[in-house]
């Protein structure tokens, strides 16, 4: 890619906030939408291939920090990468899968992510979203596609103490602001 | 007088603390309480007997009970910002600087002129406002309405200038097991559940575990109830799976286990940061509902007087709160419960002159054996025949339970009247979500009958109630029904027997619903059902005998159970009445639906998050700072925000968008089209799916084409337009309209999985990925050469093509379309480097006198040129055909959505209104949305119509004003001039009918 690069922006430049944990937005992330037949080999190659780690079972994310593979149903995977490596990945996978049904799309500037640390962030979380957030029920490295508040969402736990947050892009401001409200000191739950 | 219990008295005062002292002021009069004092108990400790003001009759009234269920103490809570009124002193907790406000009167609480009221109450019966200010009409406006407005009505509604300053906020959480209720029960309850390995929560509304039991004392096991209390505590405090949280109301079960709980953090310590309530919304498998049972008062003639509270009431407020109600206190009941007030008070030093009792029992039970034994007088078959004192008791008049009364045979002094007429479950939770109820002939109660318990989504019970709410009352069957509804929760055996209690046994209770049995008209007029919206037992009957035979019809004619109490007192009382009257069964006649929420909860808590800031999402373009910062002002356009105009300083709106147009037209301008909905339609047979989507064809579409389309629902009507992009052979991109992306995405999606889920197609929404700048007017491709690196010339790119490439080393693709009817290239860019071409746009295009506009802009140079927009020519009604878009309806394809639709009759009818351009004859403006008239009027004396305008403006380019609108036989009458009827409804304004296309027929200036 040429010297645009060198101007992309996320839409909240990197906020954050501290309260009952910290709340970051992060720095422009390479995604790639991937739909297709997930238990054909060519799909399963080319995800593997620019994910750089093992397919992930239902509901799962497999993978690290760089690079990560994120089951979304089943006909749709999320590849995690370099933002500048997308173009790249975006015509490899292209070329992987001549011929096949699949869909490929660059979806990095669509969304923007944010990484929430600190013990409380599973209460934080629920605050907002409805889904069951136990560690029973949403152990650590499974993603949840959910709400956020009014507006969808995506997460998953690294750790207990770390989780990654994706949302529309239009809609990072309104997300930020909500983990304003819901990290505020003093507002505690004490449920998980 | 009531006063506060010496310290050294034995047994009171345990949620007390005397050696904090806080102080607070009623109705600006300072006073002290204890920490742990609710501002009823701190009240009563300062002998302010009198609370408030009866809606109607402004009586005078004093404090009844002491929970949720109270009636009467409400007051105005705190001030400026943060007053609330209509809150229940009897659940507020006191605090260091409370400022409470007596509520509904006039001047004052002790002398009030609505009081007056009380002496017409004869001509203030049951239904009075139906039948009172019916006639002359005009009246009740002027009159009437402005009078009842002043004397009635409880609380006063907050400054509407008033911002609450504090947070709220929402929590989810899922639990196999909810209980609602902290007694003795709902603690028995969650620690089998949590035994059992069910991820417990157990929520309890007051500030204290144990419920009544501590207060009514019995053994469990050898220990002292209140012990038994702190043993379970400790035991649930200890398992991981079990959460606990006190001040915690549930406030409705709803449909699968879906309850909402509603916690208040910060009522009883203001200081404290953090959320001041939080609602719980939960999902649970099994809901317990352990939420006890609520004394019913006595109807008998001066039972609202300031003094008479309920027995069990009377005890709390000595053992919890060394609160006494008054040195002699005359007990009225007709069950063996209230004995044990009497035992209390005396333990507490204080006379207890006569128990009333209206039974007559042929052996005393053991707990009228003690009484008795403590020398205190029990009168037996007896009633009050009224209770003597005006704002506070002086005494009771007795007399025989079996007559009509007036003969009274004793007048007995006293302060306050403690009265029980038995105990109804607290079944509202239950009947939130259908749990049907039975009537307990020997209990007199309504209690959940088990075999028609709320349904989930297997038609599987998922409440279970637990305790007194279940009809249990004695502590021993309390303890033995709270182990069996955990048996039914967690679907498993007990694995230990109940504990074992201690307790007196009771005689039965004798139903008494009037009092004395047979009272007089005189007495029932004074015998209050519900305090709070001063309803009778004269009332119910006067409603009977005028045929309000349903008790729903019954309750909103005489507003019983109406208030914000919503009659948990009167509710029973009332309908037993109301069987009376109508000679029928308590069961036949029924209960009045019980709704969410048990108690009124702040709106801010409904709220949550959802306020300021967080109301509702705001979707933001990548270049909305840009806006944002230049004057943009804003339009909602779904959640978008779009510039209406982008105004400069000195300018008004439509100077601006003035501006904006011509400068389009002149030089060059710059939309922000990011919001324009853009969906990857991929596969095999994307081509044969779009043709489905679309009235006209798209499959032979060629790659690097693009072509506008219209999708039409299955109906027939116009839904969305947009134009589509081939981008290969398998790949379409198609945009929708800015509202329409998710809708289309949703409705692409619908009939793929759902009709043609064997299609080979994938749609992926692209929405955000890109923004989408327009570069329009007769210099737009100047400043796109000035950038250079895609060559956007008329050969490299026609009309309706795209090209992709680096512009001025971005990444972009270029579609060559136009929506003004000017040269114009609309420019998709990723998202994170959309603002970075703005600004480089705009430095290029200085030297093109380049110019930003909003969509005003932007509708007016469509309308110049003919272009509909979906939402102003399209309302759910409009068929393509009628807006003259036969032209993009194919006719060629076998079938398309709307295709069948579109040949039924009435879309078929030759005299539909049809699209057309509208003309003034005198150059205004005409009034969006203004009636064509036709001749004549209709059946109903309206005046015919014949068309109505759909979009208006002042076109800047052609100096007067354009219209298009939906005309009858509109494009067979091109030049004709009709009227249009001005927003008064009788000035008319005449146009012409021309041709919808004003600017540019042939469309040359695109085409350059």
């Amino acid at each position: 890619m040429s010297e645009g690069l060198a101007h992309v922006v996320s839409p909240l430049n990197g906020a954050r906030f501290d309260g009952l944990i910290s709340v970051r937005e992060m720095a422009p992330q390479g995604m790639i939408t991937l739909r297709g037949d997930l238990a054909a080999p060519a799909i399963k190659n080319a995800a593997t291939g620019v994910g750089g780690h093992d397919m992930p079972g239902q509901r799962q994310a497999s993978g690290d920090a760089d690079r990560a593979i994120l089951w979304m149903s089943p006909d749709e995977l999320l590849l995690l990468l370099p933002y500048a490596e997308v173009p790249g990945a975006v015509a490899s996978i292209g070329k992987l899968l001549e011929g096949s049904h699949a869909l490929v799309a660059d979806v990095s500037d669509a969304r923007t992510g944010f990484e929430l640390r600190g013990e409380g962030l599973r209460e934080v979380l629920a605050k907002l979203a409805p889904a069951d957030l136990s560690p029973g029920a949403l152990p650590v490295g499974e993603v949840r596609r959910t709400r956020l508040g009014q507006v969808p969402a995506a997460f998953w736990l690294k750790s207990e103490a770390s989780a990654q947050v994706i949302c529309f892009r239009s809609v990072a401001r309104y997300v930020f602001d909500q983990f304003r409200r819901a990290a505020q000191p003093g507002s505690t739950v004490g449920f998980f | 007088m009531s006063t506060r219990l010496a310290p050294n008295t034995p047994g009171v005062g345990r949620l007390i603390d005397r050696s904090k002292q806080q102080n607070f002021t009623f109705n600006g009069k300072r006073l002290t309480g204890h920490a742990g004092d609710t501002l009823a108990s701190a009240l009563l400790a300062n002998d302010q007997v009198l609370v408030g003001r009866s809606f109607k009759y402004h009586r005078p009234r004093g404090v009844v009970a002491s929970g949720a269920e109270e009636p009467n103490a409400l007051v105005g809570l705190g001030t400026g910002n943060r007053f609330e009124p209509n809150q229940r002193a009897t659940t507020t907790e006191l605090y260091d600087g409370l400022t409470a406000r007596s509520q509904n009167h006039w001047p004052s609480l002790d002398f009030d002129i609505g009081a007056v009221n009380s002496a017409f109450a004869n001509f203030l019966p049951a239904g009075f406002y139906y039948k009172t200010f019916m006639a002359p009409r005009p009246f009740w406006k002027h009159v009437y309405e402005p009078f009842i407005r002043r004397s009635a009505g409880l609380g006063k509604a907050p400054d509407p200038d008033a911002r609450d300053p504090d947070s709220y906020e929402h929590f989810h959480a899922h639990v196999d097991v909810l209980v609602i209720g902290g007694g003795i029960a709902g603690l028995e309850a969650a620690r089998r559940a949590g035994e059992a390995g069910a991820r417990v929560l157990l929520v309890e509304q007051s500030a204290h575990w144990g419920g009544r039991a501590p207060v009514d004392g019995g053994e469990v096991e050898g220990h002292s109830t209140e012990a038994h209390v702190s043993q379970l505590l400790a035991a649930l405090e200890a398992m991981e799976n079990v959460t606990l949280r006190a001040r915690c109301m549930g406030a409705g079960v709803y449909d699968h286990g879906y309850v909402l709980a509603y916690e208040r953090l910060t009522d009883h310590a203001p200081a404290l940061k953090g959320p001041r309530h939080r609602l719980w919304r939960i999902r649970a498998g099994q809901v317990i509902t352990a939420t006890g049972a609520i004394e019913r008062p006595l109807s008998f003639s001066g039972n609202d007087v300031p003094g008479v509270m309920l027995a069990s009431a009377v005890r709390d407020y000595v053992v919890n709160w060394a609160v006494s109600p008054g040195d002699r206190t005359v007990i009225v009941t007709n069950n063996d419960d209230a004995y044990r007030t009497a035992l209390v008070l005396r333990r507490a030093g204080l006379a207890v002159p006569a128990i009333i009792d209206a039974r007559v029992l042929p052996a005393d039970s053991p707990l009228m054996a003690e009484v008795r034994a403590a020398g205190i007088r029990i009168l037996q078959g007896h009633a009050v025949d009224h209770v003597m004192g005006g704002k506070r008791v002086r005494g009771v008049a007795i007399c025989s339970h079996a007559g009509e009364g007036g003969a009274v045979i004793e007048e007995i002094p006293c302060e306050a009247v403690a009265m029980s007429g038995g105990w109804s479950p607290v079944v509202h939770l239950w009947s939130h979500c259908g749990g049907k109820l039975t009537w307990d002939e020997t209990r007199a109660m309504f209690r959940p009958d088990p075999d028609r318990a709320p349904t989930g989504d297997k038609g599987q019970p998922f409440v279970v109630a637990a305790g007194a709410a279940n009809g249990a009352l004695t502590l021993g069957e309390v303890l033995e029904d709270a182990v069996a509804a955990a048996e039914r929760a967690t679907a498993r055996p007990r694995t230990s027997d109940a504990p074992q209690a201690v307790a007196q046994e009771e005689a039965p209770l004798a139903p008494v619903w009037m009092m004395p049995q047979g009272a007089s008209i005189h007495h029932r007029a004074k015998a209050w059902l519900d305090y709070q919206n001063d309803v009778k037992v004269s009332d119910v009957q006067l409603a009977a005998r005028e045929g309000f035979t349903s008790v729903e019809h019954a309750k909103r004619y005489t507003t019983l159970g109406m208030a914000t109490d919503q009659g948990k007192l009167s509710n029973i009382n009332g309908l037993a009445i109301l069987s009376g009257a109508l000679g029928n069964g308590i069961p036949e006649v029924g209960t009045t639906t019980f709704r969410p929420p048990y108690t009124p909860i702040s709106m801010g808590a409904i709220a949550g998050a959802a306020v300021g800031d967080t109301f509702q999402p705001i979707r933001r373009t990548p270049i909305h700072d840009w806006l944002e910062e230049n004057g943009a002002e804003w339009e909602p356009v779904g959640q978008w925000r779009r510039p209406y105009t982008i105004k400069r300083p000195g300018e008004t709106t439509e100077e601006a968008v003035q501006r904006e147009v011509t400068n389009t037209r002149e030089n060059l301008g710059l939309l922000d089209a990011s919001t324009l909905g853009k969906l990857i339609v991929k596969g095999p047979d994307a081509g044969r799916f779009l043709d489905m989507m679309y009235t006209n064809m798209m499959s032979n579409l060629k790659p690097g084409r693009c072509r506008y389309g219209l999708m039409c629902n299955e109906n027939g009507f116009l839904m969305d337009d947009g134009v589509v992009a081939r981008i290969d052979e398998d790949t379409f991109l198609c945009h929708t309209t800015s509202g329409g992306a998710d809708h289309i995405h949703q409705h692409m999606e619908d009939w793929l999985q759902c009709e043609w889920w064997d299609w080979q197609v994938y749609v992926a929404n692209v929405t955000e990925q890109y923004g989408q700048i327009a570069v329009v007017g007769p210099n737009a491709r100047k400043v796109l050469e000035a950038i250079g690196g895609i060559d956007v010339g008329k050969e490299a790119l026609p009309f309706m093509g795209w090209v992709e490439g680096e512009l001025g080393g971005i990444p972009v693709r270029i579609y060559r379309i136009s929506f003004s009817g000017e040269l114009s290239f609309e420019i998709a860019v990723k998202a994170g480097l959309a603002r970075h071409l703005w600004d480089l746009l705009l430095t290029v295009g200085k030297q093109f006198g380049v110019m930003p506009y909003g969509t005003e802009a932007l509708h007016i140079m469509r309308a110049e040129k003919g272009f509909i927009m979906i939402g102003d020519e399209t309302d759910g009604t409009v068929i393509p055909q009628d807006l003259g878009l036969n032209w993009a309806i194919s006719k060629k394809k076998e079938d398309f959505l709307g295709k069948r639709a579109q040949q039924r009759l009435d879309m078929a009818r030759a005299d539909r209104w049809k699209l057309v351009g509208l003309e003034t004859v005198d150059g205004s403006v005409l009034p969006d949305g203004a009636y064509a008239l036709g001749e004549g009027e209709n059946a109903n004396g309206q005046r015919n119509v014949i068309g109505r305008v759909t979009s208006s403006y002042h076109s800047p380019t052609l100096g007067h004003g354009i219209a298009m609108g939906l005309v009858l036989g509109g494009p067979d009458r091109m030049g004709e001039v009709i009227s249009f009827a001005k927003g008064d409804g009788t000035t008319t304004i005449e146009a012409k009918i021309t041709d919808p296309v004003f600017y540019d027929k042939a469309g040359e200036k695109q085409d350059v």
